[in-house]
């Protein structure tokens, strides 16, 4: 990164156009890198990305492999690849149900989360009301909630609630799990929206809430993605609650169909392999929508000190 | 949370002003509290029927010798009432130094904290050396960005299947490891080698995170700093010493704080990667989680002790960690 000092101009010779163009002919600016520095780069980034890569693409290519044992033997695969596991696992297993499941908690979790979490982020970014500090602090503490103290607990409210085995009921517990989180990350993208907006919005007649509506939060717009995004991943993912409060089978989420899966049919890895697959679709391509807005939105609030 | 205090007065940085005094301060206020209340109402509900009763009712069962066997329960049409009955701190008195207590408690306490120090050492430093690395102005780096990323895209009980199947026994790594003539450890089985591989997963898995909250941190330092320090004479070391490093120290703390929660708190990968086949290799979360729900008799109170001494430890290092943070003048961003 060391930046080349043009060489001194020697006052015998008169400056003129060419000299100056033999000068611009050191390219090199500010932020360039030396071929070493770069190519440097270039191989620890290649090595990175292929171990990024790397088990995500070994699934792959394992779901095509017909046999369930073919894992040991990898290179046979290259011979006799197939779609079969795919069209199982599309017919014979209750994969359709279990994405319908995964898509209404899931959705339910990003919509329902994204607002509450907006809402809150915005009133604790905005407004100091009493028992502000302590609201704070439960939100960060809420994070800290190891799964096993409030299964049990948790388990008796939503059966006395008649929510046990209903989309609702892990929406909510789901909501309990990710809120805190993302209403931090809003307040952190809200705190860097300036607050002459609000105060404009204001004068201009509008309601505290048409001023949250209609200015705040199409500016927050990269936060609300990043929220939706963690969101999202964090319910599609779970597995702790899911398996313990989802109990007829056409209402597993993914994360436990893909367990129930390997009793079922008795650890046919092939299939294990390509349902894998297919549950990774749907996340990985929500996710790269979301992706652009990642890096401004993530620490927005964090990079302000 | 001493961050949020200056400007939820309305100023921007920079010109604070004199505070109003907490009377007007509070008057001023109270046209907009109905507002504010209502707006976090329904995280407050949530919040509160879901996590702060349950962890009232947890604690009580703590105190408690509540398990599947005499807790109220409905098998076919009839309903058994709960026979449990108040026992006091005997179950804490018990995890802690009872009989076995090392190898119930002590040992996957130890676990524990090595668990959690080693994958966020690893997080940090993985993350940062390539959050720098993107930083730079380098052709493609949007795609070494895309695919970087992939291992936090990937749900991570499909993540941790993949892993399963390369570390099995005969998997790739395995076979990779006997090609280059190294020895093949047995990493789902040997008590040493499921802990590495655990270690291994959670940082292939973590990375990403630390790694896009660091390129956020980096991207928003002055590049005029830079300028300045490198008209000075810094040399490259210095520049990420005195200027980097400096500058991404709110949201280290921040990304420090929570990856050390999280991973104290993972469960989904120890749990996945070796279901119950690997008692050694246990952190709490999924030993409190195995005595709760993985056995028979299932020993609510025990796991839910369990529970309540994690949420403690963390209570205790979060304060300790502000307090910290506070005295070296640097404020929690989140």
């Amino acid at each position: 990164m060391s930046t080349a000092t043009p060489p001194e101009i020697k006052a015998d010779r008169p400056v003129t156009p060419q000299v100056l163009a033999s000068f611009r002919l050191r390219p090199r600016r500010r932020g360039e890198n030396s071929l070493g520095t770069s190519l440097v780069s270039h191989a620890v980034l290649i090595v990175a990305s292929l171990i990024a890569l790397f088990p995500v693409a070994w699934l792959v290519f394992l779901s095509l492999g017909p046999d369930k044992d073919d894992y040991l033997h990898p290179g046979g695969i290259w011979g006799k690849m197939t779609f079969a596991n795919y069209t199982f696992v599309l017919q014979e297993t209750k994969f359709l149900d279990w994405l319908l499941t995964t898509m209404v908690v899931v959705l339910g979790t990003t919509l329902i989360g994204v607002i509450i979490s907006a809402t809150t982020g915005y009133a604790v970014s905005r407004m100091r009301f009493p028992g502000y500090r302590k609201f704070m602090w439960v939100l960060l503490v809420t994070q800290m909630f190891p799964v096993a103290v409030l299964m049990v607990p948790m388990y008796q409210i939503l059966s006395s609630l008649q929510l046990i085995d209903t989309y609702l009921g892990l929406i909510l517990v789901y909501c309990s799990t990710v809120v805190p989180y993302c209403a931090w990350l809003m307040k952190g993208y809200f705190d860097t929206i300036p607050f002459e907006i609000d105060e404009a919005g204001r004068v201009d007649g509008l309601s505290p809430f048409g001023t949250f509506t209609r200015l705040i939060l199409p500016l927050a717009r990269p936060g609300l993605a990043v929220a939706a995004f963690y969101t999202f991943l964090t319910a599609f993912g779970e597995v702790a609650f899911a398996s313990t409060f989802m109990l007829s089978d056409t209402k597993y989420t993914f994360a436990v169909g893909l367990q129930t899966f390997v009793s079922e049919h008795d650890a046919q890895r092939n299939l294990m392999a390509a349902t894998a697959v297919l549950i990774a679709i749907p996340a990985s391509a929500f996710f790269y929508l979301v992706q652009k807005n990642l890096v401004t939105g993530l620490t927005a609030g964090g990079t302000k000190g | 949370m001493t961050v949020a205090i200056d400007r939820a007065t309305g100023k921007t940085r920079g010109d604070r002003g004199p505070r109003p005094g907490p009377l007007q301060r509070l008057k001023h206020g109270y046209q907009k509290h109905w507002y504010a209340y209502a707006m976090i109402a329904p995280v407050v509900i949530v919040l509160g029927v879901l996590v702060i009763y349950p962890l009232v009712y947890g604690f009580y069962l703590t105190l408690t010798d509540a398990n599947s066997l005499n807790s109220a329960r409905t098998i076919g049409v009839n309903e058994i009432e709960a026979t449990y009955k108040f026992i006091g701190f005997d179950n804490y008195a018990d995890i802690l130094w009872g009989e076995t207590a090392y190898d119930r408690f002590w040992s996957h306490f130890i676990w524990t904290i090595v668990w959690t120090a080693a994958c966020v050492t690893l997080h940090y430093t993985i993350g940062l050396s390539l959050a720098l690395l993107l930083n730079q102005k380098l052709r493609g780096r949007t795609l070494y960005r895309i695919i970087l990323v992939l291992p936090w895209a990937v749900p991570t009980f499909v993540t941790v299947f993949g892993w399963r199947f390369m570390l099995a026994d005969g998997g790739i790594i395995n076979s990779a490891l006997e090609t280059l003539h190294l020895p093949t450890p047995l990493w789902l089985e040997d008590t040493f080698w499921q802990r590495f591989a655990a270690i291994m997963v959670n940082t292939w898995c973590g990375v990403p995170f630390m790694m896009l909250s660091l390129l956020g941190g980096l991207q928003s330092i002055d590049g005029s700093l830079y300028e300045a320090a490198e008209m000075d004479g810094a040399s490259a070391w210095q520049r990420f010493r005195y200027v980097t490093l400096p500058g991404l120290r709110t949201v280290s703390s921040t990304v420090v704080l929570l990856g050390i929660i999280w991973t104290f708190n993972q469960f989904a990968i120890i749990f996945l990667l070796f279901g119950n086949t690997a008692p050694d290799a246990q952190i709490l979360v999924t030993w409190a989680y195995y005595l709760g729900f993985g056995q028979q008799p299932r020993d609510f109170a025990q796991s839910a002790a369990y529970g309540i001494l994690l949420l403690a430890i963390l209570i205790v290092f979060t304060s300790f960690y502000r307090r910290w943070l506070n005295r070296n003048d640097q404020q929690l961003a989140i």
